[in-house]
């Protein structure tokens, strides 16, 4: 069992807890993510690492609700325990390779959509506490939705929030705020973002366009996260790589969204649940969180 | 009067009802059966059945326990060379190994080898027969990285000899492909396997579950921090294969391990638990192995019209006879000679039909086996919601890849001593799919058993 010793509600839907997990704690890196399981009849769940304190051998986690199991597991409190808890996943962010001094020479854009803020905090933490400072661009849709901003602020070079509504910083997507720090002269050599899909996506049309190479940490469906079933499948290129573990991150100019949204949608959305139901009649069996699984 | 020719036949569930249940389709024998087939054995003195049992169990010795009916005795007989009977007598091929090399197999049928230590090891979980442990530790702390039944093998096998044994396990449950792959129909998860892992724990051996070698720990971590002398590598060949055809990203297109891992593992079969599995009502699952059965059988069951497509003829199917036939039976339709070319998709993403072409045996390649050939003209499409690939699989990189002085050959198969499970770093030893590549239950035992006698010579003389 893996105790939790800090469970908050930072923002609306967005949970941050502290989990008691030393051998993760110890071996884990920026880039990486973490599977959990609730409890005994619970899903394995991909989470975001978003901090880690290896002396203390904790992770923190943030998650947001989306369906039974996130709404489920909203309800642990401190003291409460998850019964499996699996990592670090995936391979680091490719700048801890990097040699240091390069990496202070460029000139690095993070943008973290909604809860994606998260995975983008221990990167920008990281490269803080090598010397190097990143400008970073958090979205969110709404003033209550944003995450982590005096954490963020303490670590970044410049800190630039935006909402969607207008409610706070910068009005407007991610997208129109980069476009603008690139207007008024800044020079990216590489852009690192992490949200939704859909944000990602129209990142990577938009820094294609202005010839800046993008990463992004991509979050499909997951069953076992350590290779062995390709449930997290998606085209890169001509090549199809499982993001649990050639992944996370991948070149975004060379992944396919609409085929990898496509596919997140099977169980993860209303639509795509309702859909699941239509398609297989009265063979549907159980755990689509949509009908109760009695039908 | 029974004829002696013929096995004491089995009794199982009825074809018609099994196929919409999840319930064991061999119900095995009881003890008046078990003794009555027993008789049949000769007790030959230079038993041949021993010489087709990878791990080489007294076979004659347990049965003529059986027939005096001192069951306990023959689970004795049988735990000297064996820690999972109760899986082994489930799950293996007998057909190609101990039941081939039966005497009473040339005029007739061979005893029932599989099915009398079935049911040996089934009477001691019933009556909590304990193995025999240790008298006493000999401190030397051995881990083994991955608990399927190499794992499982060496760590009983370690822990009889006294060794200090730490099983760490990726996955939140304890087997290997014993809970993940092989599906409850076949073998029981709370009744078999959960009782089975229960007799190793009671030898002394320690798991930790959630620990992903290569991830949350190295192998030359755990040798230098956490002071293990040995390290016995059963992680087997869990990396799925895909066949590089148009349409495989599409949803409804799963690989058998990620179909099985639903199914098996997270229990998606079972409405109280809360992972989803998409089931389909027209499937097809591409291929002919153990697996490929599995998998399509598993469709069947959530309601499912299920076929096997695969490129050669019924005589090359690789899977058991026992669960074809099953399959056959269970109203499983087998598209034989035919391999998938595209597999179509909708304009919303999902799987809509296959195209497929026929094909026609040609000449014996260098394995011998007759090479499938496309017949030109011959595609045509079927309807279909969901394909299932079972291709095959291979050994994960991730143990090897982070492992300094661990050399794997071209088919990232970790290079392993047969008889001892040495590799090509020291004090290092696998065994089992890690080494072979997908391979059976059994051969994979006999590895771990070679493994535990390796790290054994190693220490013994330190």
């Amino acid at each position: 069992m893996y105790k939790i010793l800090k469970a908050e509600n930072p923002a609306d839907k967005i949970y941050l807890m502290d989990v008691e997990a030393p051998r993760i704690a110890r071996h884990c890196e920026p880039g990486q993510f973490v599977i959990v399981k609730m409890d005994e009849k619970g899903e394995r769940i991909p989470l975001t690492i978003c901090d880690y304190d290896k002396e203390a051998g904790t992770i923190t986690i943030v998650f947001q609700t989306v369906g039974a199991s996130t709404e489920k597991m909203a309800g642990l409190k401190a003291g409460d325990s998850f019964r499996d808890f699996t990592g670090p996943l995936g391979c680091p962010s490719d700048f801890i390779h990097e040699d240091i001094e390069s990496l202070k020479n460029k000139k690095m854009l993070f943008v973290g959509g909604g809860v994606g803020a998260a995975p983008v905090y221990p990167q920008i933490k990281w490269l803080h506490e090598h010397g190097v400072d990143v400008d970073v661009i958090v979205g969110s849709k709404t003033k209550d939705m944003l995450i982590l901003e005096d954490e963020m602020k303490a670590v970044a070079g410049n800190y630039y929030s935006c909402t969607d509504d207008g409610t706070y910083g910068h009005a407007g997507m991610v997208t129109t705020k980069i476009e603008k720090l690139v207007e008024e002269g800044n020079k990216y050599d590489v852009c690192v973002a992490i949200g939704p899909m859909i944000m990602m996506k129209f990142v990577c049309l938009l820094t294609k366009k202005l010839g800046i190479p993008t990463i992004v940490s991509m979050n499909p469906i997951m069953v076992d996260g350590t290779g062995m079933c390709g449930a997290c499948r998606l085209h890169v290129g001509e090549d199809i790589k499982f993001a649990c573990v050639d992944g996370p991150e991948f070149d975004g100019h060379l992944v396919n969204f609409d085929e990898a949204m496509k596919r997140q949608q099977m169980y993860k959305t209303q639509e795509g649940r309702a859909l699941l139901k239509l398609r297989e009649g009265d063979t549907h069996h159980g755990g689509c969180g949509n009908c109760g699984g009695d039908n | 009067m029974a004829d002696v020719l013929k096995k004491v036949p089995v009794r199982e569930q009825e074809a018609k009802v099994r196929a919409t249940n999840f319930e064991e389709v061999c119900y095995g024998y009881d003890k008046e059966e078990a003794m009555e087939e027993a008789v049949r054995c000769l007790n030959c003195k230079n038993a041949k059945c021993i010489q087709g049992c990878p791990v080489a169990i007294d076979i004659p010795g347990f049965i003529s326990k059986v027939k005096e009916g001192d069951i306990e005795g023959a689970y004795k007989v049988i735990g000297e060379s064996s820690a999972l009977p109760a899986i082994c007598g489930r799950v293996c091929p007998q057909e190609s190994q101990c039941e081939c090399k039966c005497i009473r197999g040339i005029k007739g049928e061979p005893v029932s080898i599989g099915k009398l230590e079935r049911f040996v090891a089934d009477y001691a979980l019933e009556h909590d027969i304990k193995p025999q442990k240790a008298e006493k530790t000999n401190g030397h702390k051995v881990a083994v990285i991955g608990s399927g039944p190499s794992g499982l093998t060496c760590a009983g096998d370690l822990a009889k000899m006294g060794y200090d044994v730490t099983v760490f396990e990726a996955l939140h449950e304890l087997g290997g492909v014993l809970v993940y792959g092989i599906p409850e129909f076949r073998l029981p998860k709370e009744k078999v396997v959960k009782k089975e892992i229960e007799k190793v724990k009671e030898l002394g051996v320690k798991f930790e579950t959630n620990v992903v070698i290569g991830k949350s720990t190295t192998i030359d971590q755990l040798m230098e921090e956490e002071k293990f002398e040995a390290v016995f590598i059963g992680s087997g060949a869990g990396l799925p294969m895909f066949m590089g055809i148009p349409g495989e990203t599409a949803n409804g297109v799963f690989s058998a391990n990620e179909y099985l891992t639903r199914s098996n593992l997270m229990k998606a079969f079972d409405d109280s638990y809360d992972t989803p599995i998409a089931a389909g009502r027209k499937v097809a699952v591409v291929g002919g192995g153990n697996v490929a059965m599995d998998a399509a059988r598993t469709a069947l069951r959530l309601g499912a019209e299920v076929h096997i497509v695969y490129r050669r003829s019924e005589a090359e199917l690789p899977a058991r006879v026992e669960e074809v036939h099953h399959a056959m039976e269970e109203g499983i339709i087998f598209n034989l000679l035919t391999n998938p070319k595209e597999i179509l998709v909708d304009e919303n993403g999902w799987v809509c039909g296959m195209r497929v072409i026929k094909m026609e045996l040609g000449e014996p390649d260098a394995s011998g086996r007759r090479r499938p050939v496309e017949i030109p003209g011959s595609e045509y499409e079927i309807e279909l919601d969901t394909v299932i690939m079972s291709l095959g699989t291979s050994p994960n990189p991730l143990i090897a890849s982070t492992t300094k002085g661990l050399e794997t050959n071209r088919r990232k198969c970790i290079v392993a001593e047969e008889e001892n499970g040495q590799t090509t770093k020291a004090c290092v030893y696998a065994g089992g799919d890690a080494v072979t590549g997908a391979a059976t239950v059994i051969l994979a035992m006999g590895a771990g058993k070679a493994g535990a006698k390796g790290i054994h010579e190693l220490l013994s003389n330190k």
